[in-house]
C-alpha cells in the first residue's frame, strides 16, 4: 500500500530522512514513534507529498510519487490526513467542513454528502454538533470532526500526525477510541504518536525513528518487551517512567 | 458683514433639485459598478500575485506598482483621451453612443482601486495560518480551489476594515469623473452653482450626499460581515 525504498530528504544541509525503507500492507496499522526531531512527522508528510522527497522511490496506492504523470490531487483525495492541530476550516460549520471535499471534488450530491457526514458524525459521537463552528468545540471534539472530515472522502489510507499531542489529557481517550474503531474496520493506517498504550493495543507494527533513520521495526510485543536498539530502550524508559509513578 | 442670502429652496425642489438628483443617481451607479468590479479584479490580482508561476506573479506585481503609483486623474484622462486612439472603431462607435465618459471613469476607478484591494487581500491571505492550505491540499483540492473555498473566504473576512476604506475612497474619488464630463454629483453641483451662484447650497448638498453614501457603505459592509462572514464566531 505504501512502499519507501531508499528515501532520503534534506532540508538544506539537514538530513531529515536517511535511507528509509518501509512497507505498509493493506489493512495494516503502523505506529511511528521516536524522540522529537527524529523526522517522523516529515516521514508521514511525504506520503501525501506535503513534503516532497529528495531521492529514492515512494509508492503510494500503486502510484509513484516521483512520476510526473501521477495526479497528486487525485492521490491526496484517496489519502486522509489528520493533523496535530486539527486544522478544521474555521469559517465553515462542522457539517460543511465534512461535506466540502466530497461535494466539490467527488461531485457527490449535497443531500447524499450530508447523509454520509451525519453517519460519520454519529460514528465519532458528535451528531448533535452538526451546525456548530469549529471554534465552539473542544480540542478532542475538533479532532474527531477532523477524522470524520478525512473519512468523508472514503480514503484508502489514513495518516495521523501526532493526533493527540495538542489535546488535554482527558480528551486523548475519546480520539484514540475513534482511531481504534477505525483500525478494527481494516483501514490502512500510519500513526505518528507518543501514545504507547495505543501502539501496544492497536498497532500491527511499530517503527522507531531517531535522527532520520528507522532504527527498529518490530511487532508491538517485541518492541515494548525486547527493544533491540539502545536508543529505543532509552526512549521507552523515558516514556514509561512517569506512568509508573 | 455677511451679504449672502441663503436660499435652500433651489436645491430641495424644481429644476436644480432634479439636476442634483440625476447627479446622485450617476454617482451611485458609477460607485456601485466600480466597487463590484474592483473587488473581483482585486481578488484576481491578489491570487496572481501569490502564484507559483514567476511570470504570473511578475505581471501582477507590475500591475500593482503601475496603477498604485500614478495619479487617478491621469488614469481617468488616459482612458478617456488616450484609449480611443488604440481601440477598434467598432468599439469606439458603441462606446460613443453608450456613454464613453462613464465607461472611461468606471474603468479608471476600477483598475486604480483594484490595485489597493489586491494588496489588502494579499495581506489577509498571508495572515491565514499555512496549515489551512495544507489541510485543503491534503483533502485533494488544487491550489486555486483551496484559495477559492478555504483561504480567500477567511482572508476576505479579516480584510473587511481595509476594504471598507477602499470602497469609501472609490465612492469619493468618483467625483473626479466630472473632469471628463460624467454628469455625476459634483458635476451637477457645479452646474447648479454656475446657473444660480448658490455655491454654498449646491456644494452643501453634494457634501451631504457623499457623507451619507460613505456611511451607508460602511454600515452595509459591516452588516454583511456580521451576518454572513462572522457566523462562526457566534458563541
Amino acid at each position: 500500500m505504501i512502499t519507501f525504498s531508499g528515501v532520503h530528504k534534506w532540508f538544506k544541509s539537514l538530513h531529515v530522512l536517511n535511507d528509509i525503507n518501509l512497507h505498509v500492507l493493506p489493512g495494516e496499522v503502523l505506529v511511528v514513534c521516536g524522540p522529537s526531531g527524529s523526522g517522523k512527522s516529515t516521514l508521514i508528510r511525504t506520503v501525501n507529498q506535503l513534503e516532497p522527497i529528495s531521492s529514492g522511490t515512494l509508492i503510494v496506492d500503486g502510484k509513484d510519487l516521483a512520476d510526473k504523470n501521477t495526479d497528486i490531487n487525485k492521490l491526496r483525495a484517496e489519502v486522509g490526513f489528520v493533523f496535530q492541530q486539527f486544522n478544521l476550516y474555521p469559517h465553515l460549520s462542522v457539517i460543511s467542513n465534512i461535506t466540502l471535499a466530497p461535494i466539490k471534488i467527488r461531485s457527490t450530491p449535497k443531500a447524499e454528502a450530508e447523509e454520509q457526514a451525519m453517519q460519520l458524525l454519529t460514528r465519532v459521537g458528535l451528531a448533535e454538533k452538526r451546525d456548530a463552528y469549529p471554534l465552539q468545540l473542544s480540542g478532542g471534539q475538533q479532532q474527531r470532526v477532523a477524522i470524520a472530515r478525512a473519512l468523508a472522502m472514503k480514503p484508502r489510507i489514513m495518516l495521523f500526525d501526532e493526533p493527540t499531542s495538542a489535546l488535554d489529557p482527558e480528551m486523548i481517550g475519546e480520539v484514540l477510541a475513534v482511531m481504534k474503531d477505525l483500525a478494527l474496520t481494516g483501514m490502512t493506517m500510519v500513526v505518528v504518536t507518543h501514545e504507547m498504550g495505543f501502539a501496544r493495543e492497536v498497532a500491527h507494527r511499530v517503527a522507531f525513528m531517531a535522527e532520520g533513520i528507522i532504527l527498529e521495526e518490530a511487532t508491538p510485543e517485541e518492541f515494548f518487551l525486547r527493544p533491540q536498539h539502545p536508543r529505543a530502550q532509552q526512549f521507552l524508559r523515558q516514556l514509561l517512567t512517569p506512568m509508573q509513578m | 458683514m455677511l451679504t449672502y442670502t441663503f436660499d435652500w429652496s433651489i436645491i430641495t425642489s424644481g429644476k436644480y433639485f432634479e439636476w442634483l438628483l440625476s447627479g446622485l443617481i450617476v454617482t451611485l451607479k458609477l460607485s456601485a459598478l466600480s466597487i463590484v468590479l474592483a473587488f473581483i479584479l482585486g481578488l484576481l490580482i491578489a491570487v496572481m500575485r501569490m502564484s507559483h508561476n514567476r511570470v504570473v506573479r511578475w505581471i501582477a506585481h507590475a500591475y500593482l506598482e503601475f496603477f498604485r503609483n500614478t495619479p487617478l486623474l491621469v488614469q481617468i484622462f488616459f482612458w478617456y483621451f488616450g484609449s480611443y486612439k488604440i481601440l477598434p472603431s467598432v468599439v469606439n462607435d458603441w462606446l460613443n453612443t453608450n456613454g464613453f465618459e462613464f465607461a472611461a471613469a468606471a474603468t479608471a476607478l476600477t483598475i486604480y482601486t483594484s490595485a489597493f484591494i489586491a494588496e489588502d487581500i494579499r495581506s489577509g491571505v498571508l495572515s491565514i495560518p499555512k496549515e489551512q492550505m495544507e489541510a485543503a491540499r491534503s483533502a485533494g483540492f488544487s491550489y486555486l480551489r483551496s484559495m477559492q473555498y478555504i483561504i480567500l473566504p477567511q482572508a476576505v473576512r479579516i480584510t473587511i476594515p481595509p476594504l471598507i476604506n477602499q470602497f469609501l475612497n472609490l465612492a469619493k474619488n468618483s467625483s473626479l469623473a466630472m473632469t471628463i464630463g460624467v454628469m455625476e454629483m459634483t458635476y451637477q453641483a457645479r452646474q447648479v452653482e454656475s446657473y444660480t451662484f448658490k455655491g454654498f447650497e449646491a456644494f452643501t448638498a453634494a457634501t451631504m450626499v457623499y457623507l451619507v453614501l460613505s456611511i451607508v457603505i460602511t454600515v452595509l459592509v459591516n452588516m454583511y460581515n456580521e451576518k454572513v462572514l462572522n457566523l462562526h464566531k457566534a458563541a
